[in-house]
């Protein structure tokens, strides 16, 4: 049997075009990433958060967002809200046990704006974008409304407008407007009993850290968003075990993308073995059966795939 | 003037004859009355307006999609077993083209056709389900999420229907008599079908590997690193199952468009592929033991999801496999047929579970599909059923066009 030029050329040709289609190395640019550490974050400490919900107000008023349920007086927290297409943040109460009776603490929840976010890698059309600066940022008009995000998120952030006939994804974005202007985002602004804390990532752990180790009895020794998932740019440290609080503490350290890797990373390969295999196989059963022919001569009519 | 004339005659005589089957228009209308249109009609009266009613008020308005659940019936069954389903096409093609197994070239072409349609019809339930439709080309043409399953399976699903057309083409040219055209097209087989099955072969996984992303949403039976293995193997089940199902059903249907001596080479070309699918449902169920030991879940198989684990497990992967292995011993066609049927309806449960019933499963908020949902995907799939038979009716899918005999 012999390959002819033109059957080489097929495979060569096949492979080569193949690998150019595969090559994720963009991928492995994104998972890589800048240093994180230096970039914005912010530190929520649950123990200063008196639950006022100004952060709530001044978030729906930076962003635009049509009046939120901001039912007056303590009702809000009566059940528990999360976020949807139109509150970028809630804040919920948990009560526990503590000196004479109850006592609550109060837990604020938005994008939790992840250093390696499922989102983003999710995204097929890059709508959620991980920006240099830190924060996850939402672009509107490349947007298909797939929901992979949504899917992907481990913290259930990205909400659909699933009411109107051209939807979009909604979240927080770390007021990444303001913080281009310099300002602080909305909520950090506003927050009167300094439970949000805005600045490096870095300190902001170096600050979270002396604050458990100066008053241990004062809270748990873990700083949600430290490693979970990789690392997150929102902080959160607490006096109550953070399951108490209706944290997932069962995501892990693995940054998401990681789950998909191994995948995106066997594409390349399958994408340049099939053709020279397949090519290959199918020129080497061809070969034989024209041998095989051409020993029992004057077959009929002779069947051929080109 | 005259020649104005004729042109009318040729054209009149060419869609009567193309496209009304030689019938007159008045004719061709009253043959189509018959009990299965007026069901289909009756379906589409209703499906249609659901649809339209989706696109003017949105998903909200339509689905019981939630945001804790933001995939539900439109992508699990449309989507996820639409494209396990179409698998024969690739499973075929690289069959007879690629390994020699010519015998099997009677059931290629309506492989091919139903793989094509399945794709095309997946793309149709995606647009209905995608928040912005219309942005559908955008993974290809303008924003490019490489790090993205997603991203692979838009591509992939892009490409595989550009292919799969390719490989329908003969039917349609020869339909068309466009003989130089037809020999120019048949040149691409080879090359078609290769890229076809490395196509199939990375988005049938991409599918699967989707759900890598939802570690904490998917009950961990289900979640495993194999999870792409699963998909891709068992898209190779459904590829076999729904040929044997497909060809049986085409059979009868289509009955008077085949040649009497074709059903005896069918029923050897069912035990064939029955045999084939025997084997592969046994390695997907040694694969499917060896999730359980990777994740080292044996005791959950005692927990209600395990159970149900177990049904799919045996009732839809170890049953199909020793029928299969069975009704191709003992010759026996039918029970290969009601086989193939089971491992299909089996590939739908795995496809549902993976993406509706285990997806989700520890949240109060469990999802379950509209009758709206319910109806739009039973008009997507007899939009199919009736495209299917519109070119079955006028193409050379089933019998061989008399002028290209031998040689397709």
């Amino acid at each position: 049997m012999t390959i002819s030029r033109r059957a080489f050329l097929k495979i060569a040709g096949a492979s080569g075009a193949a690998g150019v289609i595969g090559w994720p190395e963009e991928a492995r640019a994104v998972r890589e990433g800048p240093r994180w550490d230096e970039t914005p974050a912010m530190l929520v400490d649950t123990t200063k958060c008196v639950g006022c919900r100004a952060c709530e107000a001044a978030c729906g008023e930076a962003n635009r967002l049509p009046d939120p349920a901001r039912a007056a007086g303590e009702d809000v927290f009566a059940g528990k809200r999360t976020t949807d297409s139109r509150t970028y943040t809630v804040v919920n109460r948990y009560l526990s046990p503590g000196k004479g009776g109850t006592r609550p603490t109060f837990v604020k929840t938005q994008c939790m704006h992840c250093l390696q976010p499922a989102c983003a890698s999710a995204c097929l059309v890059k709508a959620l974008e991980k920006t240099p600066e830190g924060p996850i940022l939402y672009h509107p008009d490349r947007c298909m409304g797939c929901r992979y995000c949504m899917v992907a998120c481990p913290f259930g952030v990205p909400k659909f407008e699933y009411e109107k006939a051209v939807p979009y994804i909604q979240k927080c974005s770390f007021c990444l407007e303001r913080l281009d202007q310099g300002k602080l985002p909305a909520c950090a602004q506003v927050c009167p009993g300094g439970a949000l804390q805005f600045g490096k990532r870095k300190e902001l752990l170096e600050i979270a850290k002396s604050r458990i180790y100066q008053t241990p009895d004062r809270y748990v020794h873990h700083i949600y968003g430290e490693h979970e998932v990789g690392g997150t740019g929102w902080l959160y440290i607490s006096r109550i075990p953070f399951e108490q609080l209706g944290f997932r503490v069962d995501l892990g350290m693995r940054p998401y993308p990681e789950f998909t890797w191994p995948f995106l990373s066997a594409v390349p390969f399958v994408l340049m073995l099939w053709p020279p295999f397949l090519m290959g196989l199918y020129a080497f059963r061809k070969g034989k059966g024209e041998t095989a022919r051409g020993a029992a001569e004057g077959e009929g009519v002779e069947t051929r795939h080109e | 003037m005259n020649e104005t004339v004729q042109r009318t005659v040729a054209t009149h005589s060419w869609v009567t004859e193309k496209l009304l089957m030689g019938l007159s228009p008045r004719e061709y209308v009253r043959a189509l009355v018959t009990p299965g249109n007026l069901a289909a009609a009756l379906i589409l009266l209703v499906g249609l307006p659901v649809i339209s009613y989706r696109f003017l008020y949105g998903l909200g308005a339509v689905t019981n999609l939630s945001q804790t659940n933001p995939w539900g019936l439109w992508i699990g069954l449309d989507v996820l077993c639409g494209v396990a389903l179409a698998a024969g096409g690739y499973t075929l093609a690289s069959s007879v083209y690629l390994f020699g197994l010519k015998e099997y070239s009677p059931v290629l072409r309506p492989a091919i056709l139903t793989g094509f349609l399945g794709y095309f019809f997946v793309v149709v339930g995606l647009l209905v389900d995608l928040g912005q439709p219309w942005r559908i080309p955008y993974p290809v043409i303008y924003s490019y999420g490489v790090t993205s399953v997603m991203f692979l399976v838009a591509w992939h699903v892009f490409l595989y229907l550009t292919v799969q057309f390719l490989e329908f083409c003969p039917a349609i040219l020869e339909w068309l008599g466009w003989r130089n055209i037809r020999r120019w097209a048949t040149r691409l087989t080879i090359g078609a079908t290769v890229f076809g099955v490395i196509l199939s072969t990375l988005h049938q996984s991409a599918l699967g590997a989707l759900f890598l992303m939802a570690p904490t949403r998917l009950h961990p039976l289900w979640y495993t690193p194999f999870i792409p293995i699963y998909f891709f193997i068992s898209s190779l089940i459904a590829g076999l199952s729904m040929v044997i199902v497909e060809s049986a059903l085409s059979h009868r249907v289509f009955r008077d468009q085949i040649d009497p001596r074709r059903h005896l080479e069918l029923d050897a070309i069912t035990l064939g592929l029955g045999k084939a699918a025997s084997v592969v449902l046994f390695t997907y169920l040694f694969l499917k033991l060896l999730g359980i030991a990777d994740g080292g879940h044996w005791e959950l198989l005692r927990t209600p999801f395990g159970r149900w684990f177990l049904v799919e497990l045996i009732g839809f992967v170890l049953l199909p496999c020793f029928l299969f292995a069975h009704g191709v011993r003992e010759k026996n066609v039918t029970l290969v047929r009601a086989t193939a049927a089971l491992a299909v309806l089996g590939i739908v449960v795995n496809r549902l579970n993976v993406s509706i019933i285990a997806f989700n499963w520890d949240v109060p908020d469990r999802y379950v599909p509209s009758g709206m949902e319910v109806i739009t995907s039973i008009t997507i799939i007899t939009l199919g059923i009736l495209t299917f038979r519109w070119i079955v009716n006028r193409m050379p899918v089933l019998r061989e066009h008399p002028e290209y005999r031998g040689i397709h």
